[in-house]
């Protein structure tokens, strides 16, 4: 039986007692999946799984809360379950973890940088172990999954779920953990280079909160500080300057619960790098604490307890 | 029927950003957005469909409503009303921008409310809009009145032939930029423009019929179990709203700097909790389902009832293909519709 299979059954069993088990379908076009919601033994018989379910359904929990959910997770989502039950935002006995042990899933964005016309054209896919074939406008390319992986993936230390009930597929190994070459070429920039990059990117960004309510971790949802009038914490105009500020806020309510699954990032409409500033800020909360967030049960965060002396902090004898 | 090169399009564009704030697609960071353009800027009309729509133009996201300036503590302050300055051009734009544009006049321009920044702005904007080769997989529209070669809202229309594009004139402005000396006798190529238009919209495939959907959807108004299962994953941001030709919701803000402030517009989304919340803390559109419900109502049922039948969409769909969980609008409205009880 594939994986597929396996994971259905497992849903079979366990959807009586269920309100839900969230999981992917196909979306709008054979390249692109959506988060599909099963309720019944006819909603299964659409459940994909696979490179093109990327999205991480970690995000949807919080706003189940009190319901018996089932979830489909991959091992980076996995992060996210382990972090929001740490923080105690989510309930173990609600929950049933289906999870995957996963090959990687595909950026679309690198998808539409490596096609020859727009990946709206799209008139068929074919999905093998390593490639995948689209063909858009009559034209049809074939694309190696490891130029087209997120990339996240390209360094996953985690591909299989760190917690499940049921876990579905045969193992899949670490990567080699490295750098990523946008990260270090994005490092390597001077400040003023920085100013001017993020000056720009940022005049693109349109402020639809996209990455916020993407992010699994951003849990304030309807009480977000972003939209409160009084006090007027930042400025309703659409600048570069307040879409910084808002997304500095972002990563700073992250320092420790980031479990780098990227979401903010694929979420953007307008192609904001998001995960250079998610990146950087994970590195130093390792450096510092040597806390990565969402990888075992009973962490605390590092901001959410206090130490009178940390040991990764010099605070004296400067 | 005229024609300009690409070559000559860019030279064109160049000269009349001189005159005009030209807006027009230009690819960043691997998206396509319109931006104010420059000389010495290079145009992308033709890779993808800009992804956020050219709104800006006559709905821009801030704007400012008013200056109030106190000179002395104690003494009254000043209050200078700021109204859009200059002409704006939007080159590149796409049937569903221009015919976006049209959807919000009946809500600005009424005979008892003349929105004043949005009249200047609309009267003193131009659309030079490229007609559509092809449909994307989130296309539809030819379901909501319009057509990948619609004139409705544009200027000028060009249509790509060769290495350049077939010029249409549409309004008196449109015809006198293609009187300028960059643009040639079309010849025959009109008629291969025309050729291509009819193939586009052959591409489209059989329009769906969206006639049933005001009233089908007011009779799911009290059924939020509907709603539930419809909007169970959104993720209640507000890109599809931001990115839509026609979502025209705005909200106002003073931003008070001590002595100076500013009252400014910004766009407002209906997906958002503080969209209705109330002075009084109560909130009557407390989750994502009466939310989404409101927002496909109104593109497909309480504007339509309004404004004689014409629904608050232009079938872009941006919303469909940069919602980040591929929420489909029209599966929604195609729920309501077939909806068996």
């Amino acid at each position: 039986m594939s994986p597929l299979d396996d994971l259905k059954t497992a849903i079979k069993s366990r959807l009586g007692e269920l309100d839900c088990v969230i999981g992917w379908e196909q979306g709008y076009d054979q390249l692109h999946a959506t988060p599909l919601f099963i309720r019944s033994e006819a909603d299964l018989d659409r459940l994909v799984i696979g490179p093109l379910a990327v999205h991480n359904l970690a995000t949807y929990l919080p706003g189940l809360r009190g319901k018996k959910v089932g979830i489909i997770v991959k091992g980076c989502d996995s992060r996210s379950v382990i972090q929001l039950l740490n923080e105690n935002l989510i309930t173990r006995d609600d929950l049933v973890v289906f999870g995957l042990c996963c090959s990687g899933v595909v950026s679309h964005r690198k998808i539409r940088a490596a096609l020859p016309v727009d990946p709206g054209f799209v008139e068929a896919v074919d999905l093998s172990t390593d490639t995948l074939s689209i063909t858009a406008s009559g034209q049809t390319t074939i694309l190696h999954m490891a130029d087209i992986a997120a990339d996240k993936c390209q360094i996953c230390q985690y591909p299989n779920a760190l917690i499940a009930d049921v876990l579905v597929g045969s193992p899949q190994e670490s990567k080699v953990l490295t750098t990523l070459a946008c990260q270090e070429e994005f490092e390597a920039k001077s400040e003023a280079e920085k100013f001017a990059f993020w000056q720009e990117t940022m005049s693109r960004c349109i402020r639809c909160y996209a990455c916020r309510n993407a992010c699994p971790m951003c849990v304030c949802r309807d009480f977000c500080i972003s939209t409160s009038r009084d006090p007027l914490w930042l400025g309703q105009e659409n600048t570069p300057g307040e879409n910084m500020m808002f997304q500095l806020i972002h990563v700073s309510h992250l320092t420790g619960r980031c479990t780098e699954c990227g979401e903010c990032e694929r979420a953007c409409p307008v192609d904001i790098p998001l995960l250079l500033l998610r990146r950087y800020m994970n590195k130093q909360v390792q450096d510092v604490f040597e806390h990565r967030a969402g990888t075992a049960l009973e962490q605390t965060p590092p901001l959410l307890t206090f130490k009178v002396e940390e040991e990764g902090i010099k605070e004296r004898g400067w | 029927m005229k024609y300009i090169t690409k070559k000559n399009l860019l030279r064109l564009t160049e000269e009349l950003s001189s005159v005009y704030r030209v807006l027009a697609p230009v690819a960043q960071g691997g998206t396509v957005t319109f931006r104010r353009f420059h000389p010495g800027m290079t145009l992308d009309m033709h890779s993808r469909m800009a992804a956020v729509s050219a709104k800006m133009a006559t709905l821009p996201q801030t704007e400012s409503l008013l200056l109030v300036q106190r000179v002395e503590e104690n003494k009254k302050p000043e209050l200078t009303e700021t109204l859009p300055q200059g002409k704006t051009l939007v080159m590149g734009a796409r049937p569903c921008d221009a015919r976006g544009k049209l959807l919000l006049d009946p809500v600005f321009i009424t005979e008892k409310i003349r929105d004043q920044h949005f009249i200047h702005r609309r009267e003193n904007s131009i659309f030079i809009t490229l007609a559509c080769d092809q449909p994307e997989t989130t296309c539809f529209c030819h379901s909501v009145g319009s057509g990948p070669a619609d004139t409705a809202g544009s200027d000028i229309l060009l249509t790509l032939v060769g290495e350049g594009y077939v010029a249409q004139a549409i309004s008196d402005q449109g015809q006198e930029i293609v009187t300028h000396s960059f643009f040639e006798d079309a010849q025959d190529r009109g008629q291969q423009a025309q050729a291509k238009h009819g193939h586009a919209l052959e591409l489209m495939g059989q329009a769906h019929d969206y006639s049933s959907a005001p009233a089908k959807i007011l009779e799911r108004f009290d059924d939020m179990d509907f709603w539930e299962v419809q909007s169970a994953k959104c993720i209640s941001c507000g890109a599809c709203t931001y990115m839509c030709p026609t979502c025209y919701c705005f909200n106002i803000t003073d931003n008070d700097l001590g002595l100076t402030s500013q009252r400014i517009r910004t766009w407002d989304n209906c997906m958002s909790h503080t969209f209705t919340l109330e002075a009084s803390g109560h909130n009557p559109r407390p989750t994502k389902a009466h939310r989404l419900k409101n927002r496909v109502g109104h593109k497909f049922s309480y504007y339509p009832d309004l404004y004689g039948g014409i629904m608050a969409c232009c079938g872009c769909g941006r919303c469909i293909k940069q919602c980040p969980t591929g929420v489909d609008i029209r599966q929604i409205v195609n729920a309501a519709q077939e909806y068996a009880q």
